[in-house]
């Protein structure tokens, strides 16, 4: 039985230990804000926190994270106020929306690890997370506006 | 995503097309629809509204009932039906705010409901060919207008006034001479009792009053679902008792399934079930292409199964399709005449006769849309009643297809529109709702079927791959005086019925016979091009290679006489005036000409536009060039200055983008504008990257490692877009497309700029390197 912290809350698995954390999250836990895009961790929209550091749920398996602490876009703010989300709203940053739970999981971790990040700092930590509708200005814009005080 | 008419009028290869239109017309008088108005004829209104379009034309037309769009609560929240799918468009918001705009609501009670597949109630629902906003502002206006009058009528009736002396105010309805006041919510019972006021009874907004619209101050009703992870998308459908299923398809188009060895694969924990889909030949439309299904508890397991299956396929006729190969074939064709579209002049003789020929050849391969969500649905089937879950642009179309696969009636089918992370044109195709619907019946259970990336990439309906040829005579003083265009490539048609060897009128009327240049000696040309896979709409569609071909020709002949891109483009538009159709029963992207007639001062005045805001002719660093294009698709008008920096190792990156839109009459400028910021991004992505081959009939990439798009690191810097304010009366026309088909021309004539280097095949790839 792996048992893993999610959102603060535990929750147990006794399946197959390779199954990708993505599917455990959406399909066994029913936590759908973390998104499938391409299952090998080239398009970052499965993006979650495992302690303090964003990681691609797609390749990541249950096991990996038995006994540690997963953050989902669904706990990142119990009101979806983290200085993240509240600047992504003020931007007006979503199209689709579909990769945007990666893209904040991943801004909100770089802020964490660096909370004044450069222009060039926030344009090579936000590289891994794909936008095919293309709102990359605003992202970028975004996690300016987070890292300064929205 | 686009169309003629649509993805369903190609049904016209099965029957005549004007018949079916007939026959749906008459559909709509057997049901009996009442206490609405159908518009079978386009949409008209005599205030200072006076254009037609072609919305009426759409498959059930356009249908204008406040009570089937609008319905008021007594606590005053006034509920908007969305018929229109939010594939990032902002279209769930734009539509709704048009009616909350002229009915008064106050936007912060308003609520926005989807509108499940019945376009019967809502008339035409596909989301494609950058229509909603152009199709619908003046019907959604005469919703919300219907529905303000129903509101004041019943405040007029309760005060015993005369309805003249009320008027809606921002959520009640104001009697200025009693200073009476009765909230939305205090009248909505008896408004709901008033009956509907005809069309031409309707006194619509005066513009200056508008608080919403073409202001751009409301965002997206969906933005706290989506930054908060709520918002629900296909993939995030769940239903008690649902299974997960991934399929494995023929890896070629029109391969069959031999046999397959389900062993190895019900051992992996999890998987419940393998099971054989049915497939369709080629072509067949959107229907399935068959394979073996592996159902599992959840994604993860039927993916994992999926691997384990062995199968054995027989790859079929496209079994030797092989792109390089394929290119030669194109290029041959394009070399020769070919079946002549427009003829002006005598381009033959006048090319012969010419000073000097320029002669461009340029190549645009096949490309994968790769929304962010692939292709996914959900599914319950039980006896002859199915639902349905998915992120289609046509559901509509979805529900016809489920209907007629499953052999169920369509009224018992109910298609329920999720989300769509991104579409692109690819969900304008509902395969894989059909495959859903397919294994839930026999499953008995709910099914979700998700798409892999691979799957997505492997077995999608391409853009397609084209050459274009263009041959451009001048005479001694540099004018041109002829023009020869060859476009090969193959068809949508070709997905719909076998042996297409023609482009459809829809794909020559974009950038090819409609090209808006003022030169004497004019032949357009299609020479024939079969197809060896599934081919579909991608955003913006044939004027991709259009724009590219013909606006690097612009550059190429700016280049070959010393002049300045600018002034060799407006030159060639030539006068203001209205370019007459050179084709008869020119498509014009299914508009009435005389609405969206091909205005060349519209078309100089964003040249002009974006070469004044944009800076054109300013000092670049080393390295560095601008580039400029313009195109007018989807009745839009747009040109783009690109500013590309090119390092002596051949890399290149994009500082700055600057567009000029003239989309008419517009809803939210602050989504105009991030439609075109993201068009940038996909052109670039098309220009530098974008490239599906294939070899022995399949697919040679798999995900977004070998079919790469543009990263943030490689993004523009900055997107500047501006809007041509519109005339009063301008009829309003596409945003989400018209802003691709410019860029990767753009670009090309700025790396032309910066290095002296011509590029006249897509992808860019390493062409720069040295």
């Amino acid at each position: 039985m792996i048992k893993v912290k999610i959102n603060g809350q535990e929750q147990s698995w006794d399946g197959d230990p390779d199954l990708p954390l993505l599917w455990f999250l959406r399909d066994e836990a029913g936590l759908t804000g973390t998104k499938y895009g391409c299952g090998q961790a080239l398009c970052g929209a499965c993006t979650v926190i495992v302690d303090k550091e964003a990681v691609r749920a797609c390749i990541t398996s249950i096991n990996d994270v038995a006994g540690r602490e997963v953050t989902t876009i669904e706990g990142l703010h119990p009101n979806g106020d983290h200085p993240v989300q509240k600047a992504w709203r003020q931007v007006n940053v979503p199209q689709c929306g579909f990769c945007q739970a990666g893209q904040i999981m991943q801004a909100a971790a770089l802020l964490m690890d660096n909370p004044k990040p450069s222009h060039d700092q926030i344009r090579e930590a936000m590289s891994g997370n794909i936008c095919r509708c293309g709102c990359y200005q605003r992202i970028e814009n975004a996690v300016h506006l987070a890292s300064t005080g929205v | 995503m686009n169309f003629i008419d649509n993805p369903r009028k190609l049904r016209g290869f099965e029957k005549n097309i004007r018949v079916e239109k007939v026959s749906r017309r008459s559909i709509l008088k057997g049901l009996g629809v009442t206490g609405g108005f159908v518009l079978a004829a386009p949409v008209m209104s005599r205030q200072a509204l006076a254009y037609e379009t072609g919305a009426g034309k759409m498959p059930h037309g356009v249908v204008v009932d406040p009570r089937v769009f609008v319905s008021v609560a007594p606590d005053g929240i006034v509920t908007i039906v969305g018929h229109r799918s939010e594939m990032g468009t902002g279209v769930r918001t734009s539509l709704p705010l048009i009616v909350a705009e002229e009915m008064e609501a106050d936007w912060s009670r308003v609520k926005v409901q989807q509108a499940h597949g019945d376009e019967v109630k809502f008339g035409n629902q596909d989301t494609d060919g950058s229509r909603s906003t152009r199709h619908y502002l003046i019907p959604m206006r005469q919703i919300g207008a219907s529905a303000r009058t129903m509101l004041e009528q019943a405040a007029a009736k309760r005060w015993g006034v005369p309805a003249t002396e009320v008027k809606a105010v921002n959520h009640e309805v104001v009697h200025s001479a009693s200073g009476r006041k009765l909230g939305f919510g205090e009248l909505a019972a008896d408004a709901a009792k008033e009956s509907v006021p005809s069309i031409e009874s309707l006194k619509l907004k005066d513009p200056k009053d508008f608080r919403y619209l073409g202001k751009g101050q409301v965002g997206i009703v969906d933005l706290h679902d989506i930054t908060t992870g709520k918002a629900r998308y296909g993939a995030d459908v769940r239903l008690p008792g649902m299974k997960y299923a991934v399929i494995a398809r023929p890896p070629v188009t029109g391969g069959k399934l031999v046999k397959f060895e389900p062993d190895a694969a019900l051992k992996v924990p999890g998987v419940e079930k393998v099971m054989q889909v049915r497939g369709w030949p080629w072509p067949s439309k959107f229907q399935p292409l068959g394979g073996v299904a592996v159902i599992a508890r959840n994604t993860g397991a039927a993916i994992k199964g999926r691997d384990a299956l062995k199968l054995v396929w027989d790859d079929g006729p496209n079994g030797k399709y092989e792109s390089a190969a394929y290119r030669k074939e194109l290029e041959e064709a394009s070399r020769k005449p070919g079946l002549v579209l427009r003829q002006e002049g005598d381009a033959d003789t006048a090319l012969k006769g010419a000073d000097k020929v320029i002669v461009g050849e340029y190549y645009i391969p096949h490309l994968a849309h790769v929304s962010m969500e692939p292709p996914v649905a959900v599914a319950d089937v039980k006896g002859d009643k199915a639902e349905i879950w998915a992120p289609v642009q046509s559901p509509g179309g979805t529900r016809e297809d489920v209907a007629k696969t499953l052999g169920i009636p369509e009224a018992n089918v109910t298609v329920n529109v999720t989300l769509l992370g991104g579409g692109f044109g690819r969900k304008s195709k509902c395969d894989f709702a059909l495959e859903a619907a397919l294994l839930s019946k026999e499953l008995g259970a709910p099914v979700k079927v998700q798409w892999t990336r691979e799957d997505d990439i492997h077995n999608g309906f391409l853009h397609t791959v084209s050459v274009e040829r263009i041959e451009a005579g001048l005479d001694k003083s540099g004018k041109v005086i002829a023009w020869r265009h060859r476009s090969v490539a193959p068809s949508i048609a070709s997905t719909f019925a076998a042996g297409t060897v023609h482009q459809a009128p829809f794909e020559i009327g974009m950038g090819l016979v409609d090209m808006p240049f003022e030169i004497a000696n004019i032949s357009c040309e299609n020479p024939e091009a079969a197809a060896h896979t599934r081919i579909g709409w991608f955003r913006s569609v044939s004027n991709i290679p259009r724009a590219f071909a013909v606006q690097s020709m612009v550059g190429e002949i700016a280049q070959a006489t010393g002049r300045d891109q600018k002034d060799m483009l407006l030159q060639l538009i030539g006068s203001p005036r209205i370019v007459k159709p050179a084709v008869k029963d020119l498509w014009n992207y299914g508009e009435p000409f005389d609405s969206y007639p091909i205005d060349t001062a519209r078309l100089r005045k964003v040249v002009e536009l974006v070469a004044e805001k944009g800076e054109w002719g300013r000092k670049v660093p080393k390295g560095h060039g601008l580039g400029i294009a313009v195109h007018r698709s989807f009745v839009s008008y747009i040109a783009t200055i690109v500013e590309v920096a090119v390092d002596e190792k051949g890399k290149l990156t994009v500082p700055r983008v600057d567009t000029a839109i003239d989309c008419g009459t517009y809803v939210n400028p602050e989504r105009i504008a991030s439609q075109i910021e993201g068009a940038a991004i996909m052109g670039l992505s098309i220009a530098k990257y974008g490239e599906i081959t294939f070899k022995d009939g399949k697919v040679q990439q798999k995900n977004f490692d070998d079919f790469q798009v543009v990263r943030m690191d490689d993004s523009p810097v900055v997107t500047n877009v501006y809007i041509v304010p519109p005339g009063p009366d301008t009829p309003p026309s596409g945003v989400g497309e018209p802003g691709v088909p410019p860029f990767a021309p753009a670009l090309i004539n700025a790396i032309f700029a910066a290095t002296g280097k011509r590029i006249r095949s897509l992808p860019i790839g390493k062409q720069l390197e040295a």
